[in-house]
């Protein structure tokens, strides 16, 4: 179980955040490594959101990662298939899916596909990629897990430009009506979708209020910060009860977080990168890191 | 009032699907019932009064309710959730098909008003239900004519992989299979009767007039033949074929549009074997339909017992 921040002392606190650091660094690694076998790819939002999956597979998640369909696990569901890459780099991390197996990443006959699909990876729940999808799966799993009377949690990860899918907000309504303490929604606004900003494309915020409305416990905080979004996920916990609020963490996230030469790319939602410019974006990511953890 | 095609003083099964949800789930408790604010007018209502924890109520929210449904058949459950053909197939189907179908889950949809079984219009009319769900890979449909056919499938579809799609027939449900000697079997197209003249091939309510149709023909001496397809997909091809390789006319009958329906199949079945076969359809035409009384409207589009029997008359121009 994850202890709460409230009872730890500072260097314990220190330590857990140096780890899942550590778990994001190595995730941004992999992600730039993938994003290289194919030249081009998500590789921004895995860039962007490798704390959030950093923090759910280092520290949140119960699994057996040789026995990915353990029947107690939690629940990971990648609403965002195109966060595949991300999340076969968190797989990695986890010992789920074998490191070398990461240079497969989207060829042929390969178990890990350019967007998440549950026939595929071990440890992907569902097939992702047709976007809004992955909260109303959710809800029947939480629902599911419960009448079942097991204890795992739900967890589901979408970005902000689901949040234009009506779908999401019927899932969002169904797990306030239903009572489900044991879902916790993560969101990536990146602020990003594909045909631009998303305060051009639909303007979604204000987000808070939106979720609040739907009576479900929310937290904004930056997605990028891991000792926020470490507290966000033990206050999520610390509220949850069998009956009780389901919780959604909005994380504020930066695409292509931790290296430069990609934070700021104009065409940033689908991104294109030289094959000269992938070894200096993993130094850039290394350097970046080091420079943070000294 | 529900609208009934029952005819008037016909023997008639009350709720049957929900009557044989409850039998199924007191045989296996991973049975579970959802609906999307429509559980009193798809018989749903009797599995949520017998079993009030295992129904889970969705709201007016059809992508929700199919979602929900693959997310509890992704733990081990085996959900039946119920709405209209029209939401299912028209509002829901990204759902269905990525949630359930792919991964090939246990799912079970439970459509009201397919076809023309109300009045309401094209809003309410799942006249093209088969045609956009045959398309979909995995899913297994069926199209049961009357409660016997409901209360045998209900059990079968929960014990078979992989999702499926029943279109429901509601509220008071004619019984007339029970007079054939009978059994509903997953896939399989049964022979009701052999006759020399004529093969009805027949599915969904159309086959309780198809019966009722070679009863009257018999009084022009017409002799004639149907057979009851409940499954659609997969289609019992060997059974319907074997009907049809004879000298003999061969009618479709389907409670849906001539389009991508049960004549399609069986057409699509005849010329892959060959048989070069002509098919004369019996189903609703290519259009949105009025609203109206059913009655009128089975009259006006061709399901009508005396359109049918006329239709055949004319083939064969006795």
């Amino acid at each position: 179980m994850t202890l709460t921040s409230s009872i730890q002392s500072p260097e314990a606190t220190a330590a857990r955040t140096e780890r899942v650091e550590a778990a994001a660094y190595r995730i941004r690694h992999y992600a730039l490594n993938m994003g290289e076998v194919q030249g081009q790819g998500y590789v921004g939002q895995a860039l962007g959101a490798a704390e959030m999956f950093a923090v759910v597979y280092a520290d949140q998640l119960r699994y057996r990662a040789e026995d990915p369909e353990w029947e107690a696990r939690d629940r990971f569901l990648l609403s965002t298939g195109h966060y595949a890459i991300g999340h076969y780099a968190a797989l990695a991390e986890a010992g789920i899916v074998p490191v070398a197996e990461l240079d497969s990443y989207g060829s042929d006959d390969s178990r890990l596909p350019m967007s998440g699909m549950s026939t595929y990876t071990p440890g992907m729940e569902i097939s992702g990629g047709s976007l809004g999808h992955g909260l109303t799966i959710a809800v029947g799993t939480a629902l599911g897990l419960r009448y079942q009377g097991s204890e795992a949690r739900v967890y589901n990860f979408l970005s902000d430009g689901e949040l234009d899918e009506g779908s999401t907000w019927e899932a969002a309504m169904g797990a306030h009506h239903h009572q489900l303490g044991n879902l916790t929604a993560m969101v990536d606004i990146n602020a990003l979708q594909a045909d631009g900003k998303t305060d051009t494309v639909l303007r979604t915020e204000p987000v808070a209020d939106k979720w609040a409305a739907c009576g479900w416990f929310v937290q904004r905080v930056d997605g990028n910060d891991m000792g926020a979004l470490l507290a966000a996920f033990d206050a999520a916990a610390a509220q949850a009860a069998p009956e009780g609020r389901p919780s959604v963490i909005l994380c504020d996230t930066k695409v292509g977080r931790g290296v430069p030469l990609l934070e700021n790319r104009e065409k940033a939602h689908f991104m294109r990168i030289e094959e000269h410019e992938w070894q200096i974006c993993r130094e850039q990511l290394t350097a970046g890191y080091e420079g943070e953890t000294k | 009032m529900i609208a009934s095609f029952a005819d008037p003083g016909q023997k008639t099964a009350p709720a049957p699907f929900g009557h044989a949800l409850v039998k199924a789930a007191q045989e296996n408790d991973k049975i579970v019932g959802l609906t999307a604010d429509l559980g009193k007018y798809t018989d749903m209502h009797i599995f949520a009064q017998a079993y009030p924890e295992r129904f889970f109520q969705m709201g007016m929210a059809e992508q929700l309710l199919f979602g929900a449904a693959a997310g509890m058949a992704q733990t081990g459950l085996i959900p039946f959730a119920s709405t209209y053909s029209v939401f299912a197939a028209r509002r829901a189907y990204d759902f269905l098909c990525l949630d359930a179908a792919e991964p090939n889950l246990n799912v079970n949809i439970v459509g009201g008003l397919p076809g023309l079984t109300t009045g309401y219009g094209p809003s309410h009319q799942a006249t093209e239900d088969m045609a956009i769900f045959r398309g979909m890979p995995n899913l297994t449909i069926v199209d049961p004519c009357d409660s016997v056919d409901i209360e045998q499938a209900v059990p079968q579809l929960a014990a078979s992989e992989g999702p499926t799609y029943l279109r429901l027939l509601r509220g008071n449900v004619p019984t007339v299979l029970d007079e054939y000697g009978y059994t509903f079997e997953l896939g399989k197209a049964k022979v009701l009767r052999d006759g020399a003249d004529v093969v009805l091939v027949s599915s969904g309510l159309m086959t309780m007039r198809a019966l009722q149709a070679a009863k009257d023909l018999a009084v022009h001496n017409v002799d004639v033949a149907v057979v009851h397809t409940p499954t659609i997909k997969p289609f019992d091809a060997e059974t319907v074929l074997t009907e049809i390789n004879t000298d003999r006319l061969i009618v479709t009958l389907e409670n849906h549009t001539v389009i991508g329906g049960l004549f399609e199949t069986v057409a699509a079945e005849v010329v892959k074997a060959g048989l070069g076969k002509r098919i004369v359809p019996i189903a609703l035409p290519d259009e949105f339909l009025h609203a109206g009384a059913l009655p009128t409207l089975h009259e006006r589009y061709g399901l009508s017992l005396d359109r049918i029997i006329n239709t055949v008359l004319s083939e064969l121009e006795v």
